[in-house]
């Protein structure tokens, strides 16, 4: 009975509903078109640009005419600078992910008790992050030049001897601009923490309490997993922004001494702006693009998915 | 509404009047028959005195050629780096841009960009002398200097007299005698700004130029060989002086110029008893002390010849600031302007308010500070002054350079690295 009453009002229905379906994807288009449009404008097409140019040697003067295909690639790979500048990056996702965790994990834990002065508290981790890189930067040049506040902080509470050259040291400098770096987005890290754990249900704590469980077992089997999906989306900030690590280390240090600082950011900048080879460093932009890119696709895929349901993912990709 | 076609056509009237009163009276001056124009001039005077001057120069200019209307775009000097190539590539570049000469212009002029100005300034151009030489490529002028320095080291006269330094040392043995006599005396003998690296490579130029012959020197910046004896003696001799360990603590990460514990700021307030920089130290110094003047204690004294150097005596090494055409730059209007800037009037201006060394004879006693005329009397006697090396190479090879020479000051690199490192970016694109 449902067929025969299906097929006759589906016959009755199948014009309108092509119609309507038309409709629907002209709506689609029309709503879309703009953002399309942007999209591809300020992102797809330059990306492409780039990728052309980036098999060109030239110096941004005069037409591209100097052909030559993956050379700055081979160059770039191959030269000792730059593969300093991605170990560099590389440090700096390892010492993000094994010092800042646990430190804003330990603090969010904290924050996140009936203590006296908690929002104050909250408020002073969270300023940091709110001040501009720049701003950062200048602030730390003052402190840790030579006879500045560090050392004399130091000196006066008689820990002289820890006194260093903070940025002229080249074995120490990339080690004094990550304390910065953690100094100015662990903030951050805590925040996003503290909404997790407010997003944990009292219930499951009082549960397992019950049962039990002490509280270092509460925090291993119930904190943590629940804290899952915000943890993974807090790494996959970190270690997309210690990879392009640009503003501090510019102004702070210039990627030196002897690049001893030098991130593959920096090192694109010296090449491009200051040594005009726009080509190759358009290269080294576009590996920096790709490392990003394929990171950025694997942690969905290896990472993230599970957390899929969430919706956080989707907003962070 | 509806007047207002009325007004309209009042308007129109009111142009078209001006217009025949613009021709009539355009018709009497003879540079003013030519078509009207308008140059736009991109130049990196943000502030100083110069602001003033440059005010009165395109006014002046415009009064003397009335068919001549200059639009001037002040940049922050940091900004001239990306904006220029940027610029040259479009349809509408500035007719007249700063420029510092050498391997900068030779860039521009491969690729078309600059306008070769050479028949427009010949009637004028040996007015100004030898400074002309590093803003031609080929031996053809396609720009023109307005101000050209030499580096030389800037002191503390009291801390050397404390120290025990008669007189500024002017050979290489008695330089590094009076910095071990610092040294005794528990000051800070040199100051360098080598976080930003040029600094260091004043002091590897400048070692070249004494070391090098005027030939080794001039074909390196064409053929960018480096294979003679000279370049390897400059690193070692180099050597002589970090082996000193002549630098404030920290020197790694000073800057040159931003701050009171920049090396400029450490001259300035007596915490060192030299630097070595540009004719432009005073004035960056006196914004860095605390009353705003330029120290009394200040002396100069050029680079110390080193004994058994190639390089004719009195060698210099320096650069200036100067302004170049764009190849659609409307002519002769934008070599008359380049004409005006070199002009005797201008340049005295030029050095009587500080904003530069003038290049043009005969405007020498318009310097009125005393350590400024001492740099200009070694520059106008000096048989050779060599660009600075990073700007009279190709960009490339410029930074480079100045990296590999950085990476000797930090201990990181030997002074045959830095000849292979050199040698090495000549051949890449």
């Amino acid at each position: 009975v449902t067929s025969l009453d299906g097929t006759t009002a589906g016959r009755a229905k199948a014009q309108p509903a092509v119609v309507r379906l038309r409709r629907k994807w002209l709506e689609i288009g029309l709503f879309l078109a703009p953002a399309v449009a942007l999209y591809v404008i300020f992102l797809i097409v330059p990306v492409v640009q780039a990728v052309r140019y980036s098999t060109y040697a030239w110096n941004g003067l005069g037409d591209l005419s100097d052909y030559v295909g993956f050379g700055n690639y081979r160059e770039a790979f191959g030269d000792p600078a730059f593969r300093q500048a991605m170990g560099h990056n590389g440090i700096l996702v390892a010492l993000s992910l094994v010092f800042q965790l646990p430190l804003a994990l330990g603090a969010a834990l904290l924050l996140n008790r009936p203590l006296r002065g908690r929002s104050l508290l909250r408020l002073l981790f969270f300023t940091p992050y709110v001040l501009s890189e720049a701003i950062t930067a200048v602030i730390f040049l003052q402190i840790l030049q030579p006879d500045g506040l560090a050392d004399e902080f130091l000196r006066s509470i008689g820990l002289g001897d820890l006194v260093q050259l903070w940025l002229a040291d080249p074995d120490l400098v990339f080690y004094t601009l990550f304390v910065v770096i953690t100094w100015k987005y662990i903030g951050f890290a805590i925040i996003l923490f503290l909404a997790g754990l407010q997003g944990i249900p009292r219930e499951l704590h009082d549960a397992a309490a019950m049962d039990g469980a002490s509280s270092w077992t509460n925090l291993r089997y119930v904190t943590l997993p629940l804290l899952g999906p915000t943890i993974r989306i807090w790494a996959f900030l970190a270690i997309i922004g210690s990879i392009q690590l640009f503003d501090i280390v510019w102004i702070m240090t210039l990627g030196g001494p002897a690049g001893a600082s030098s991130t593959m950011a920096t090192y694109m900048v010296d090449q491009g702006v200051n040594s005009y080879r726009i080509g190759y460093a358009t290269s080294v932009a576009v590996i920096l693009f790709g490392i990003c890119f394929v990171f950025s696709i694997l942690y969905q895929i290896f990472v993230l998915r599970r957390d899929v349901a969430g919706g956080t993912a989707r907003m962070a990709g | 509404m509806k007047n207002r076609p009325t007004t309209m056509w009042k308007l129109l009237a009111l142009a078209a009047v001006l217009a025949v009163a613009a021709t009539i009276s355009s018709s009497a001056g003879v540079a003013a028959r030519e078509q009207s124009v308008t140059l736009v001039w991109w130049h990196n005077v943000t502030q100083g005195p110069g602001v003033k001057l440059y005010k009165d120069i395109a006014s002046e200019f415009q009064k003397k050629y009335p068919n001549v209307t200059i639009k001037a775009v002040p940049l922050q000097n940091e900004q001239f780096k990306t904006k220029i190539p940027i610029a040259l590539q479009s349809d509408s570049p500035p007719d007249v841009f700063q420029s510092w000469g050498g391997g900068g212009l030779v860039d521009q002029q491969k690729a078309g960009k600059v306008a070769n100005v050479t028949k427009y300034v010949a009637p004028w151009i040996k007015s100004i002398g030898g400074s002309a030489a590093g803003w031609q490529v080929s031996g053809k002028q396609y720009a023109t200097p307005y101000s050209v320095g030499v580096v030389g080291f800037w002191y503390n006269k009291q801390l050397f007299r404390q120290a025990g330094i008669p007189s500024a040392p002017t050979t290489w043995p008695q330089f590094l005698a009076a910095i071990s006599k610092l040294k005794d005396a528990g000051v800070a003998p040199i100051a360098i700004g080598s976080k930003d690296e040029w600094p260091d490579a004043f002091y590897w130029d400048y070692l070249a130029v004494k070391l090098c012959s005027k030939r080794v020197m001039q074909q390196s910046a064409v053929t960018y060989n480096f294979r003679d004896a000279c370049w390897l003696k400059t690193g070692k001799v180099l050597q002589q002086l970090l082996d000193l360990e002549p630098f404030q603590d920290g020197f790694l990460a000073t800057p040159a110029q931003q701050g009171a514990s920049s090396s400029a700021g450490l001259l300035a307030n007596g915490k060192a008893a030299m630097e070595l920089q540009g004719h432009w130290n005073p004035g960056v110094m006196q914004s860095l002390t605390p009353a705003n003047k330029v120290p009394s204690f200040l002396g100069w004294f050029p680079f110390p010849d080193v004994p058994g150097g190639k390089g004719i005596k009195g060698s210099l090494l320096g650069g200036g600031d100067g302004y170049a055409c764009s190849w659609n730059a409307p002519q002769p209007a934008c070599a008359q302007f380049l004409g005006y800037i070199d002009s005797l009037s201008v340049q005295r201006r030029i050095g009587s308010t500080g904003f530069g060394l003038p290049v043009r004879k005969g405007s020498e006693s318009s310097v009125k500070d005393p350590n400024l005329r001492t740099v200009l009397k070694f520059r106008s006697s000096s048989p050779f002054i060599q660009l600075y090396l990073d700007q009279a190479y190709s960009a490339a090879i410029g930074q480079a350079l100045n990296g590999a020479i950085a990476k000797q000051f930090a201990g990181k690199a030997t002074p045959a690295q830095v000849v292979q490192e050199i040698a090495k970016a000549a051949k890449k694109k």
